[in-house]
């Protein structure tokens, strides 16, 4: 089995058993029915809400690889809907060009991160934590702190909330953003150059990499994406949300990276392992928001030991150590 | 050591000097006011308010906005007893912390209002009073308005607050002690929104598709915010917001009281924040000597659909 495959097996796994609960508790988690032409459930709901964290763990795969990490994303997203809101409520701009301006000055943003890193030499935590906290600072600004309504364009509501083949649009917009990643990391040799500047920079300089070039790509895509999770967030409750959109979305962002299989040591990555990590974390937030003991919902202090436990389990699973343990243990049986 | 003493000394005696002439200098009352930020449409009307009444009673109003900071806040106290000033407004942005710089201010003899949120203080006598809306009162209210809607009988879903806010935990307990008086009356879903549209339409929809979604037939959310997604998600699933399901919340803030007159939303709670005149009143009786309560509770109104239309217009926040 190729080493990719059997990465996604653990994640693959923990989303299985995720699912095999929801068979046991909510039966209706599964009932899937069609209304006004589109297919509505909470599987429909699990990957329409994890599409922005899906959009974010493409970009933070690929800084990670880097052995970088990019916490700004969250605060990118909010910037994202900040100035899609200012664009088109304020000046009434063309939709078209509301959504490349944006993703264009989301994509700079991170192209400023890059620079942070890669020219002027911070760490990655540090740099990145800087626009974490200016980016959001800047959305607020933006909005002077108040929720802007954005209901004046139809345009602008499709994006999250628009149906296309039978399904959220939003499906449409992930699944495309994962294979075009993917065929442009993996069939050229783009993938292979990350994991060389996290594997060993010094190494893939003298082999003749341009390192300073492939980080500050990598920057610049992870804010390229948080754009777009940032507009379909607000696109989603038609309003831009400075203060909550994307708030502590880069930590789920990591965690669903760090679920895929993908080392934060840089080197090796996996796409494919951080989509299903975004899919777990979604399928149990969904979980625990269904999930009805003796006639009543979860206790809402439950939440986040449920969330820790469900994750830790995972990670132990991920762990090279624990699988030799038990490896081990099993030999000494035989 | 004796130069740098000296001038320590030098400094010091002029910032005595210095409170001293603000402080007695004229008749005009000067009051320090430090407010949290301006992080809502509320605190900025909250601001307006205290502005306008100090304005209006020709009082001279020294306005420091912590941006959501408690050392700023702190910092802005200091400088207010440095001044001299004749009273204190506080619009603490945590509960604790709080008990050196407000002894600071007893001992120079300035009374402290605090306005919004209370402080954990050993000692009552460090402020006048509280002026401040009751969670409690506000979760029972709304608890009233939906009894007397639906004649007693609702299945309700609830939309949490962030786990742990007092607002979250007071306006849950309020409500439940109301509803514990109609036996018609079952929250039968309670999960958290985190205050939050996108959190509150993300709940509400995977409440409705969840065991006996469909017997939901009212809404009680901790703030507007979340109401408002929920709205988005009941019509998603094909229902109608404010006919089929009856929606209640707290708050009062624009985009309520615009889903109001849309039909969306049946009732929001507010607890005023024009609560200017209100703090000024309890600044003269501190100065004159006067007792007051330790709690004064800002009143809270109920406005439903039939009011939204009249009122919308004159809303400043």
């Amino acid at each position: 089995m190729p080493e990719a495959l059997k990465k996604l097996l653990w994640p693959l796994a923990a989303l299985g058993v995720l699912l095999l609960f929801n068979t046991a508790m909510n039966p209706a988690f599964f009932s899937i029915t069609i209304s006004d032409g589109r297919l509505t459930g909470s599987l429909v709901d699990v990957l329409d809400r994890a599409t922005p964290v899906i959009l974010l763990a493409l970009g933070m795969t690929l800084v990670i690889a880097t052995a970088g990490v990019d916490l700004s994303v969250g605060a990118v997203m909010a910037m994202a809907g900040s100035l899609a809101a200012m664009l088109l409520v304020d000046m009434q701009a063309h939709l078209s060009a509301v959504i490349v301006l944006t993703l264009g000055v989301c994509a700079l943003a991170g192209l400023w991160n890059g620079v942070l890193v890669s020219i002027v030499g911070i760490q990655p935590i540090v740099a990145t934590l800087i626009l974490m906290v200016a980016g959001r600072g800047i959305a607020q600004l933006m909005t002077d702190g108040q929720i802007i309504p954005i209901d004046s364009s139809p345009g602008f509501a499709f994006l999250g909330g628009g149906t296309f083949l039978g399904l959220p649009f939003t499906i449409t917009l992930a699944v495309s953003a994962v294979v075009l990643t993917i065929v442009v990391i993996r069939f050229t040799a783009l993938g292979l150059f990350i994991e060389s500047v996290g594997g060993n920079e010094t190494a893939s300089r003298y082999a003749g990499l341009s390192v300073r070039g492939v980080r500050l790509s990598v920057y610049t895509f992870t804010g390229l994406c948080a754009g777009l999770a940032g507009l379909i967030y607000a696109s989603d409750i038609t309003a831009a949300d400075a203060n909550y959109a994307g708030l502590y979305l880069e930590l789920d962002a990591i965690l669903a990276v760090v679920l895929g299989g993908t080392s934060l040591m840089g080197g090796r990555f996996y796409l494919a392992g951080s989509v299903v990590g975004a899919l777990i974390i979604q399928t149990l937030n969904t979980t625990i928001l269904m999930t009805e003991i003796n006639g009543a919902s979860v206790p809402v202090e439950y939440n986040l030991v449920i969330k820790a436990l469900v994750v830790f389990v995972v990670c132990l699973l991920q762990s090279e150590t624990v699988k030799q343990m038990i490896m081990r243990r099993r030999a000494v049986h035989d | 050591m004796t130069r740098l003493l000296t001038l320590a000394c030098a400094v010091f005696t002029m910032t005595l000097v210095g409170c001293s002439e603000s402080g007695s200098g004229d008749d005009t009352l000067t009051v320090g006011f430090s407010q949290v930020g301006a992080e809502s449409g509320w605190r900025t009307a909250e601001t307006e308010s205290i502005r306008s009444e100090a304005e209006a009673r020709g009082i001279e109003l020294k306005f420091s906005d912590a941006q959501d900071k408690q050392e700023n806040q702190i910092k802005a106290l200091n400088t207010f007893i440095a001044q001299g000033v004749d009273a204190i407004i506080l619009a603490p942005k945590v509960e604790t912390g709080w008990e050196p710089v407000l002894k600071k201010a007893k001992k120079r003899g300035i009374p402290v209002i605090l306005v919004d949120r209370g402080v954990e203080v050993e000692d009552e006598s460090l402020y006048v009073t509280l002026i401040a809306s009751d969670f409690i009162h506000e979760g029972e209210q709304a608890a009233k308005w939906l009894a007397e809607k639906t004649g007693g009988k609702a299945n309700i879903a609830e939309l949490q607050g962030t786990p742990a806010a007092s607002a979250a935990i007071e306006r849950k307990q309020g409500f439940e002690q109301e509803i514990a008086k109609h036996p018609g009356m079952k929250i039968i879903k309670s999960q958290t929104g985190d205050f939050t549209r996108s959190k509150g339409k993300e709940v509400m929809e995977a409440m409705l598709k969840g065991e006996g979604g469909d017997e939901i037939n009212a809404v009680y959310a901790h703030n507007d915010d979340m109401a408002l997604g929920a709205i988005q998600a009941i019509e998603e699933a094909g229902k109608k917001p404010g006919e089929d399901i009856i929606i209640v919340s707290i708050d009062g803030v624009r985009g309520a009281f615009e889903a109001m007159v849309a039909g969306k939303l049946n009732c929001t709670i507010e607890c005023n924040p024009l609560l200017g005149p209100m703090a000024f009143d309890a600044v003269e009786k501190a100065l004159a000597g006067e007792e007051q309560p330790k709690r004064i509770v800002v009143e809270t109104t109920i406005y439903d659909q039939s009011i939204a239309a009249d009122v919308i217009d004159s809303r400043k926040y």
